[in-house]
């Protein structure tokens, strides 16, 4: 049976079960790295150059993980586009490119290109060119893709329930989780997946909300059609796919009553969110708004203070009665 | 109506001309200057790359003068340029000043909706004087290029550079000046043939590629101006992106003269395989096309979290390795001091000059030891 390693970064919070199935369906045994840890980051830090976001280095970390274990593959797409006339980021772009000039001992690389930018012809074409080095038969490999396609639109549904995408692909593989509890304060939390849902990435903030007594709001959880519908509005349409989504969950949670309050997860150093940061912070009107912007930097009081204190000030706000506030905030 | 852009290097010679044969009156921004990058940097979301930055410090100083439209252009992406415009508008706004932005989105390789958009600029011109306008700014282009060749042959070679540098400023705004095509060649081959004039001393030159980000490349307000530098020090600095090329392949579809595009894309790979937004590619095929010319070294610029580059840099690391050729990478951001740039420019090169200098003495006395 062949190994194929998939390392637990970037895009695996969005499409994990379908490369999971796509490949178990094929007869492989698909080994995942580990949820990204200190270790994980020390390594990815060592290989990638300086300059790179914290998720990219993250991501070589899981991926010289996998180098250590004996693989026949090791499965770095190179995303593009996943929706028409839209991008992911220059980054994605240049994945496996970067992971081949920074790793000597790589088992061999499945580097899918995923562009359906144009059409999505050549997307099933290397779908096919994929499947074909574990298969020679052609309508076993279409099956396997459009179960896999299946597979992810159901774990997509359990993230619609109110768990986080993490939470989700847990859920799907059979692992218990715990039910979120509900608190009185209704907090909307954005930020590109791959940070976000990443519990070492984004210093578990999601769970430090729930603690602090509040329920979640995430755009997985959100309606996409009101969040297409919002994302219009924008004078020129957001050419970043999760950009896109982000401002319209943004502008969708700003008229929604029941928000109270908006965070924003950025990374230092990501090209889309220093402009989406930008646009949400200019556009969000009637909700409280707060950018945390992380790095490897791993000291978690600053940012469990700045939580607090946003947390703090959304109950005394309500507690007051906006209309008891004073002109100065 | 007073039209304004923003700078990029000497660009704005040929954008004037052209503005001008549009019959539009033209504010250009004053010269990037400290001032300049203190707006820009105040006004500017913090985490936005240097052009972004330098754009709204020039925005701002044009509208000071009196400009009351803004022409820039856009695109889609994935680099953040596309942008750009859609966040400088709402700053501006919000800063309440008062004008009209007109974005050219640049349409890869369609030269019709480009026309079409610039034709709504000049209302009162007719295709044909449009049609001239265009000409006579492509004239200017090519006429400032070939001064931009010469001084960054001459600068190393010249034993007075400072006067080199004169001559070639002199020349630049003689050309800006100029109305008729005749004048610009005129002082084009005035500028020309003084700078071959100019004394030159015969010491061995270095050759450098300068490759990267173009809006880095092109402006030299915001790179401290490290090709000058370079040259000072006896490089002889080659470009990776001249304005004339970029519009040739990008906006004329290489309609104007043949492009060498194709072929540098060809060099990228098996190092970067695919396009991957801005000029990462392009980085990357340059450095191996100036490895293959026997170039000494290669320096990369770029904005501070400029995306592409960042890729182009991550497989340089290999480039290096595999094709022998040494590259260094700099970021540029709003910190002002020269002196670390400098420094480390000096450094590569006197370990570029150390290393052509032990080759070139290995070869000539024959007995090659071990562990030199």
């Amino acid at each position: 049976m062949k190994q194929v390693g998939i390392p637990h970064g970037l895009f695996y919070y969005y499409y994990y079960p379908l490369w999971k199935t796509f490949f178990t369906d094929l007869g492989a045994n698909v080994i995942s790295s580990s949820e990204s840890n200190r270790l994980t980051l020390d390594q990815g830090i060592k290989l990638a150059v300086d300059e790179t976001c914290l998720p990219i280095k993250v991501y070589f970390g899981h991926v010289q993980e996998l180098c250590q274990q004996d693989l026949d593959y090791i499965f770095i797409p190179r995303l593009v586009s996943v929706e028409p006339k839209s991008y992911i980021c220059p980054k994605f772009m240049g994945v496996p490119d970067m992971i081949r000039a920074a790793f000597d001992n790589l088992p061999l690389l499945i580097d899918i290109t995923i562009d359906v930018s144009k059409s999505d012809r050549p997307l099933k074409r290397d779908i096919m060119r994929v499947g074909s080095l574990f298969t020679k038969d052609n309508s076993r490999i279409n099956r396997a893709y459009t179960h896999a396609c299946q597979e992810n639109r159901f774990c997509r549904l359990l993230a619609r329930e109110g768990y986080t995408m993490a939470e989700a692909i847990s859920l799907w593989e059979g692992q218990p989780v715990k039910n979120p509890a509900s608190g009185d304060l209704n907090i909307g939390v954005l930020g590109h997946g791959y940070s976000l849902y990443d519990s070492y990435i984004s210093m578990n903030l999601i769970e430090r909300l729930r603690k602090m007594g509040c329920n979640v709001f995430l755009p997985e959880t959100l309606d996409t059609g009101s969040i297409e519908q919002q994302a219009a509005t924008v004078p020129k349409r957001v050419f970043w796919t999760l950009g896109r989504k982000m401002v319209g969950s943004a502008l969708y949670m700003d008229k929604r009553p029941d928000i109270d309050g908006i965070i924003y997860l950025a990374c230092f150093g990501c090209g889309p969110d220093s402009l989406i940061g930008e646009i949400i912070e200019h556009k969000v009107e009637n909700k409280s708004f707060m950018m945390l912007t992380i790095d490897e930097h791993s000291g978690e009081g600053g940012l469990v203070t700045r939580l607090e204190a946003f947390c703090d000030m959304l109950r005394r706000r309500r507690m007051l009665g906006e209309g008891n506030l004073p002109a100065y905030g | 109506m007073k039209v304004t852009f923003p700078h990029m290097g000497n660009a704005h010679i040929p954008i004037k001309a052209l503005l001008k044969g549009l019959k539009l009156e033209v504010v250009p921004p004053p010269p990037i200057s400290k001032r300049t990058m203190e707006l820009g940097v105040k006004y500017s979301p913090e985490f936005a790359c240097l052009p972004l930055k330098v754009n709204m410090g020039n925005f701002i100083e044009a509208i000071e003068a009196g400009a009351d439209t803004i022409v820039m252009a856009g695109g889609w992406g994935p680099c953040r340029f596309g942008y750009y415009a859609q966040v400088e508008r709402d700053i501006l706004n919000n800063l309440n000043y008062d004008f009209r932005m007109v974005i050219l989105e640049a349409p890869d390789s369609r030269l019709s909706d480009l026309l079409k958009q610039l034709k709504s600029l000049g209302e009162n011109v007719s295709v044909w004087e449009a049609w001239k306008a265009i000409k006579f700014a492509w004239y200017k282009l090519d006429a400032v290029e070939t001064l931009e060749k010469q001084f960054e042959y001459c600068l190393p070679r010249a034993i007075d550079k400072d006067a080199v540098e004169r001559i070639f400023d002199e020349g630049l705004e003689n050309i800006d000046r100029a109305d008729r095509r005749e004048e610009v060649s005129d002082y084009t081959n005035i500028c020309l043939k003084k700078m071959q004039e100019q004394p030159c001393h015969n010491q061995p030159i270095l050759r450098i590629g300068l490759v990267g980000e173009i809006y880095t490349i092109l402006e030299p307000a915001t790179n401290y101006d490290v090709a000058r530098y370079m040259g000072r020090l006896g490089a002889e600095v080659t470009r990776s992106i001249y304005m004339s090329e970029w519009v040739n392949d990008h906006l004329l579809g290489g309609w104007i003269k043949k492009s060498r595009h194709a072929e540098i894309i060809n060099c990228a790979s098996p190092y970067l395989n695919y396009w991957v937004g801005g000029h990462g590619r392009e980085t990357v095929g340059f450095t191996v096309n100036f490895a293959r010319k026997q170039y000494d070294g290669v320096v990369q610029i770029g904005p501070l979290t400029c995306m592409p580059e960042i890729v182009a840099q991550s497989v340089l690391g290999k480039v290096s390795e595999r094709e022998g050729i040494p590259c260094m990478t700099m970021y540029f951001d709003e910190h002002s001091g020269q002196t670390g740039i400098y420094t480390r420019l000096e450094a590569f090169i006197d370990m570029l000059q150390r290393k052509s200098y032990l080759q070139s003495s290995v070869s000539q006395e024959q007995p090659i030891s071990a562990g030199i």
